[in-house]
């Protein structure tokens, strides 16, 4: 399928996957809401628009890839999979439960849809340029895109990776930062600094595009551009708030890695709106 | 069965010409390289197929996840470097990228154990048995000389799953010739005997045939097995040893503690406890030659006749040993 959700379909959507991330960690009674709501626009935008994939074939080998570095961001990840047709959104309220398809972090041969296992930051970007090096021995199309968490990026094997994806020329390749400047403990500033971020991949080779991440146009435009640009990956710099959407989780390190408790979830819901 | 009049070889030279012979065959085999391919002998393969040889840089972490990213699009994925280096330097990427999803990646890890020699202790693996057996699912294989070898990177080849398969830089006299099969999971067993078993591995395999010699001429049948396949092993063959022979013996080119001494006494403790004896490494070694560490560091004919006689002599309760 295609998907061509109208900008106004493309923002309800969001605000249902955002509903979506706050019940499923309410429910849970832990995950983690923060880095899940400031990469909901990124997603919607891939899922609802870009991405060419088929939800009854998941497996279809000519599909787009979506991987998933940041693997903590499980809410989002299952709640675009779910809106995307991959399996019910009922399901939902099972995550991280026993005996479920929804694992805290995603592992492969679960629920359908997912691309690869993780759960320990710095190993999608490596993952992915394999799958764009077989793509292009396969002479295959199919392009890959990679989230990666801003924290994520202090890892070694990030950059292991960075130095190879251009060496490649894999321009099947679209690295995507939720640069939403906060980790596990603190900002990420305060922890290891990581700016200048785009400076930095484009001495590695990449062609970089910075964009505001919760700006759907912005996001569209930038994927768009990202599919031209040719004999180079390309990454995008999704400037983005933790916990967006709901004020009292956004840009607060304490919502990195907790669910809401009831009191919580009524107040978030209600910002988020129906 | 045993190939007497053949030059000792290197079982790191079967990697490269197997590569090329099962691609040649028609697999669709990728190599991923980090910068140890001519010592690892993959290299080779670079040059019948260029575009299917990745080369990532001094780059371990990076290897594991760029090989694991072909074996998700269906490509059968080697990666190889030195045993000290993988799985000590991507052990993590190993665990969550290629064991727990299952992902057809074969690792072959060149120069293992102490008789890479002058390189010295840091460029020798003793450890990565304890570290590749505690992954559930990931097949540890470690051949007795170059024919076995081959034979196991053609098993892997055509298994789907992850395996790991330890090779060694020193060369290693010929045991088999080429009627020999080797079998996934299954201990090969060259002598037989009633009084004690060897079980085997990798390099330990000559030296324990040697020791088998020459305590025959004493009139002590030893059983000795080549279990190649270090997990999942061979339960039947150990139980069969235990049972029939009563005294088992492991040897070694890996720490005792936690290498297949650990795994095969938990199991012969668990099922048919036997007085057990174990030859191998106990601790870091140093510089020298292979034959020098091999012989200062214990692992040797000499060192497997005299545990085979002190465990036996333990069966037989006349002598204790803490």
């Amino acid at each position: 399928m295609v998907a061509t959700e109208t900008t106004e379909e493309l923002v309800a959507t969001t605000r249902r996957i955002r509903r979506h991330i706050i019940e499923m960690t309410h429910a849970a009674g832990s995950g983690h809401p923060g880095g899940s709501l400031s990469a909901v626009e990124i997603l919607t935008a891939l899922y609802f628009r870009v991405m060419t994939y088929r939800p009854d074939q998941p497996d279809w080998s000519d599909r787009d890839r979506f991987i998933l570095s940041k693997g903590h961001a499980t809410p989002v990840y299952y709640g675009t999979l779910a809106e995307a047709g991959y399996f019910p959104t009922d399901e939902l309220m099972t995550f991280r439960q026993l005996d479920s398809r929804l694992q805290g972090h995603p592992k492969v041969n679960t629920a359908p849809g997912i691309e690869m296992s993780a759960g320990s930051l710095g190993q999608g970007l490596s993952y992915s340029i394999g799958q764009c090096l077989a793509a292009r021995l396969d002479h295959r199309d199919y392009r890959v895109y990679c989230l990666l968490g801003d924290g994520e990026c202090q890892e070694g094997q990030t950059w292991e990776a960075a130095m190879c994806a251009p060496y490649y020329d894999l321009d099947n390749l679209c690295a995507i930062v939720d640069r939403n400047g906060v980790q596990n403990d603190y900002f990420v500033k305060d922890t290891m600094e990581l700016e200048p971020l785009d400076i930095k991949f484009n001495a590695f080779g990449w062609h970089s595009i910075t964009v505001e991440g919760h700006d759907l146009g912005q996001l569209l435009a930038a994927f768009d551009d990202a599919k031209k640009i040719k004999g180079k990956p390309t990454v995008i710099i999704a400037k983005t708030t933790k916990g967006k959407g709901v004020s009292f989780m956004e840009n607060n390190p304490d919502w990195h890695g907790k669910g809401p408790n009831d009191e919580e979830l009524e107040k978030a819901l209600a910002e988020i709106g129906a | 069965m045993t190939a007497v009049d053949t030059p000792p070889a290197a079982t790191r030279e079967a990697l490269g010409p197997k590569l090329i012979e099962l691609a040649q065959g028609g697999l669709d085999i990728v190599v991923v390289d980090a910068d140890l391919g001519k010592s690892t002998t993959a290299r080779k393969f670079q040059e019948h197929y260029p575009d299917r040889f990745i080369t990532v840089g001094i780059a371990e972490a990076n290897m594991i996840g760029v090989s694991c990213g072909l074996a998700a699009a269906g490509k059968i994925a080697f990666c190889s470097t030195f045993g000290v280096f993988m799985p000590g330097r991507c052990f993590d990427q190993i665990r969550v990228s290629v064991a727990q999803p299952g992902l057809n990646v074969k690792m072959v890890a060149s120069h293992a154990g102490i008789s890479v020699g002058p390189d010295g202790i840091s460029a020798h693996a003793i450890e990565d048995f304890a570290l590749m057996c505690s992954l559930p699912g990931v097949n540890v294989i470690c051949p007795a000389d170059v024919v076995e070898t081959r034979q196991a990177i053609d098993v892997a080849a055509k298994t789907d799953g992850p395996f790991y398969i330890r090779t060694g830089r020193s060369k290693v006299p010929v045991i088999y010739d080429d009627t020999y099969q080797f079998r996934l999971g299954k201990a090969d067993q060259l002598r037989d005997g009633s009084d004690a078993t060897v079980i085997a591995v990798g390099l330990m395999v000559g030296p324990a045939l040697e020791a088998a010699d020459r305590l025959a001429d004493e009139g002590v049948a030893c059983r000795v097995l080549n279990m190649a396949t270090v997990s999942p092993h061979d339960e039947s063959a150990i139980t069969a040893a235990a049972r029939e022979t009563g005294a088992i013996i492991t040897a070694e080119e890996h720490l005792i503690r936690t290498g297949v001494s650990a795994m095969v006494s938990q199991y012969v403790g668990k099922t048919t406890p036997v007085p057990m004896g174990a030859v191998g490494v106990t601790r870091y070694a140093e510089s020298g030659s292979a034959e020098e560490l091999l012989e200062k560091y214990g692992l040797t004919a000499d060192a497997i006749v005299e545990e085979v006689k002190s465990t036996i002599a333990r069966k037989q309760g006349l002598v204790g040993k803490s």
